[in-house]
């Protein structure tokens, strides 16, 4: 009981000292997951838009598709990556194996189907409704288009969150594409794996803890948008 | 003419529409009465080009419907559409009325005097800033219908425009309607089940069963001497349907 | 209207609030992270000063190289804290940075062979030298060696601690059904355990007592001490554990039991980008006599974990 008190104990030390090593693991981890996250919703949120706004019989097929990959488990999205940006890979030539650009092609390869899946099923729900509406007052597809995210920004907003929530605590990937480089793609998932390894349970536990209170806040401001939309 | 539709066709797995002919005159309040499930929202529909048809012809203030879709939406904005549903955005209703402005391309300060005008000749001006979702059935009803004519389309298509809502606040959109229609010259066309509600606001009557028109004409002619024994009956409220 | 706009002010600010948070995170991060590499978020091993500065002793002075090597290597390096004592002080010297990727020996080597690192430190010879004969790597030494021990419960219920041989330290655990932990995960240490296996004439795999877990050193560490069970391990991760676990040493000493480490580059012939030079660099500051200095120097709880040189005499 005493060494996990001492673990807690350690790991607030760290934070509240602003230590540099621990405040880089957390920027990146915060810079990898929110970039991967926007990149999938200006992807997703498109595209689920698109999706939700057709029929579902017409899009049954690509429905199944987006559900499957988003349960895709992360280590196996983490190694197709993987064979793709491997020197020996098609994208090998790249040379972005072991860096952050490819921890953020596996998130957004994780959290696109998300957004997508999310999104669209959000605005089937009444993004046709409002769509007609936004046509019978004179609105373009564009501006009709926007109307119906913008009516649906809270159903969106929890298919951001939970890619997001996603992408943030996910490991299996970006151990695997990152490498876990002490100082270059080493972020909060992948060292309270390292930490474990090493049997430092506790200092796990407190970065597991410092984890959980980014999401909070990262959470909490996007909640706070979703509560300002209604 | 303002509207003239010939040999209009509309099938989904059976025939749901067949109007041999259909005109809508300038200036006038037009009833479209009949039993659910006639067709009456798929013509509106159809007239707002909401909802495409299989085929005939369709021309607006005499000229055929284009081909272009930026013709066509051109078109679609000299008319407005007010469903039965009534579904205001999640935000004030200022910007609930603005949207059509917006849409058109209007200047701030010309949007800022035309939504002001209206809410005011309306005398909805006390709900300008409140959030949609605050208003009551009635209130949200009379925004919907505002919102609609922001923009001064010329015709006004309403669609159940009172269902579910008291009397009194029915009282209030007829007058509404009454009201846009002479002051801004905006021709109505209005569905509703209600045959009281078309006689009370009408000046021409149409009547659909099972997809067709079966009689239209004045008002008082379709109420007082109906042709078709249908008519006589729907009129009568004898209709089972 | 001026009701309405306080209204949407307030999203406005939540928004550019979040879009702060963003460009703070995306652009505070964005240039590459010093060639310094940053220390562990923990403490570093303990080590006596006057060992580092001996050992370490100045070099020519060489024009610093802003750059990086990768170097794919096994937990077992890594975890131990012997890298994180290391390449730094290489990187003093040469102004490389070192990214290291640390796996098991099974996935170092494909990493290797597949062109993804430039440098490799892993320790399961006979892979490595049928590997250079293949071509995949070149420029092999044997750069330092540690041993494997066995490690088990207080009690010892296998007796293993009266015998001397592993042979004879794997039939007592077999004979009787005593839990074992292995690492089951492909890595050099696991490859050695199924060798000792098969000279010993057992074959664990699917037994009910015998737990292959598929993870690493620590993790097979901490389960065995869960289960009070035993396990074969390098005596670096154990000492680096020591303190948290109640398993002890049961068996040391068995010469089969020494393990070689090898560091090699990856053949510039067979994949052109890699920094065989920088590599090179790498392998020569190991294999130099400070380099070989340093790794005998360096010490966890007291004791010795890897030892320089080739050790199967």
């Amino acid at each position: 009981m005493s060494r996990l008190l001492e673990g807690f104990v350690e790991a607030f030390q760290l934070i509240i000292a602003l230590d540099p090593a621990l405040l880089q693991i957390v920027f990146l981890s915060l810079r990898v997951s929110i970039l991967a996250i926007i990149i999938s919703t200006l992807l997703g949120v498109p595209l689920g838009t698109l999706l939700g706004l057709k029929p579902e019989r017409k899009t049954r097929f690509v429905n199944k598709i987006i559900f499957t990959f988003m349960g895709m488990p992360p280590v196996v999205a983490g190694l197709v990556i993987y064979l793709f940006l491997s020197r020996q890979g098609p994208l090998g030539v790249l040379g972005l194996l072991y860096t952050p650009t490819a921890m953020i092609i596996a998130q957004v390869f994780l959290s696109f189907p998300i957004v997508t899946g999310l999104t669209m099923v959000g605005i089937r729900a009444k993004g046709s409704e409002v769509e007609e509406i936004a046509r019978s007052l004179g609105a373009g597809s564009a501006l009709a288009a926007w109307t119906v995210v913008r009516e649906l920004r809270i159903a969106i907003l929890g298919a951001i969150i939970t890619g997001f929530s996603r992408v943030v605590a996910e490991v299996g990937a970006v151990m695997i594409v990152g490498g876990n480089i002490a100082g270059h793609t080493r972020v909060m998932t992948t060292a309270i794996v390292l930490e474990t390894r090493r049997g430092n349970f506790e200092l796990a536990i407190g970065l597991g803890i410092v984890l959980l209170m980014l999401s909070f806040i990262v959470n909490s401001v996007l909640y706070n948008i979703q509560r300002g939309g209604e | 003419m303002l509207v003239e539709l010939t040999d209009i066709r509309k099938k989904y797995d059976k025939e749901v529409l067949k109007v041999d002919k259909l005109l809508f005159q300038k200036g006038l309040i037009y009833g479209i009465i009949g039993p659910s499930g006639a067709g009456k929202s798929t013509l509106l529909r159809i007239i707002n080009l909401l909802t495409p048809f299989n085929s005939g012809t369709y021309q607006f203030m005499g000229r055929p419907l284009p081909s272009n879709g930026q013709e066509r939406l051109k078109l679609q904005r000299k008319m407005a559409l007010v469903f039965q549903k009534t579904l205001l955005f999640k935000d004030s209703v200022w910007n609930n009325v603005a949207y059509g402005l917006k849409a058109r391309g209007f200047s701030r300060s010309e949007i800022t005097q035309r939504v002001g005008e209206l809410l005011e000749q309306v005398g909805l001006q006390e709900l300008a800033f409140r959030r949609a979702d605050t208003l009551s059935g009635g209130e949200a009803q009379r925004i919907a219908i505002a919102r609609a004519v922001a923009f001064e389309p010329h015709l006004l298509l309403l669609d159940e425009p009172t269902a579910n809502l008291d009397p009194g606040n029915i009282e209030l959109i007829e007058k509404m309607i009454r009201q846009l229609n002479r002051t801004k010259s905006i021709t109505v066309v209005m569905v509703t089940h209600n045959v009281f509600q078309a006689h009370r606001i009408a000046q021409e009557v149409i009547f659909i069963h099972e997809g067709r028109i079966v009689e239209s004409g004045p008002t008082e002619q379709i109420f007082e001497e109906p042709l078709d024994p249908r008519t006589k009956a729907f009129v009568e409220g004898r209709m089972i349907y | 209207m001026k009701k309405n706009f306080s209204k949407n002010g307030k999203n406005v600010i939540t928004l550019v609030l979040l879009v702060g948070i963003l460009l703070f995170t995306v652009g505070g991060c964005a240039p590459e992270p010093a060639v310094e590499p940053t220390p562990e978020p923990e403490e570093a091993p303990k080590l006596a000063e006057n060992d580092v500065e001996e050992a370490g002793e100045p070099e020519e002075a060489v024009e610093p190289i802003d750059d990086f090597i990768t170097l794919a290597t096994t937990t077992s390096t890594y975890d131990s804290g012997l890298l994180d004592f290391l390449n730094p002080i290489f990187t003093e010297e040469t102004g490389l940075e070192v990214r290291v990727v640390s796996q098991g020996t099974g996935a170092a080597l494909e990493t290797g062979s597949r062109g993804d690192a430039d440098v490799l430190l892993v320790h399961d010879r006979a892979s490595e030298l049928r590997l250079v004969e293949e071509g995949a790597f070149v420029d092999r030494y044997d750069v330092m060696y540690n041993d494997f021990i066995i490690v088990g419960p207080e009690d010892d219920p296998a007796g293993v601690m009266d015998v001397d041989s592993v042979v004879d330290a794997f039939n007592l655990i077999a004979d009787e059904g005593f839990t074992l932990v292995s690492r089951g995960d492909d890595s050099g240490t696991h490859r050695m355990e199924m060798r000792l296996w098969e000279s010993a004439g057992i074959s664990p795999e699917g037994q009910d007592w015998y737990r292959s877990i598929g993870q690493g050193m620590g993790n097979t560490l901490n389960m065995a001490n869960e289960l009070l069970g035993y396990s074969m391990t390098d005596r670096g991760t154990y000492v680096s554990m020591k303190e948290k676990l109640d398993l002890l040493i049961v068996l040391e000493g068995d010469p089969v039991l020494f393990n070689q480490y090898g560091v090699m580059a990856i053949n510039p012939d067979e994949h052109p980008h890699v920094k065989y030079d920088y590599a090179l660099m790498y392998v020569e500051f190991l294999m130099s006599d400070g380099g070989q200095e340093l790794i005998n120097s360096y010490q966890v709880n007291g004791e010795t974990l890897f030892f320089p040189g080739y050790g199967l005499e």
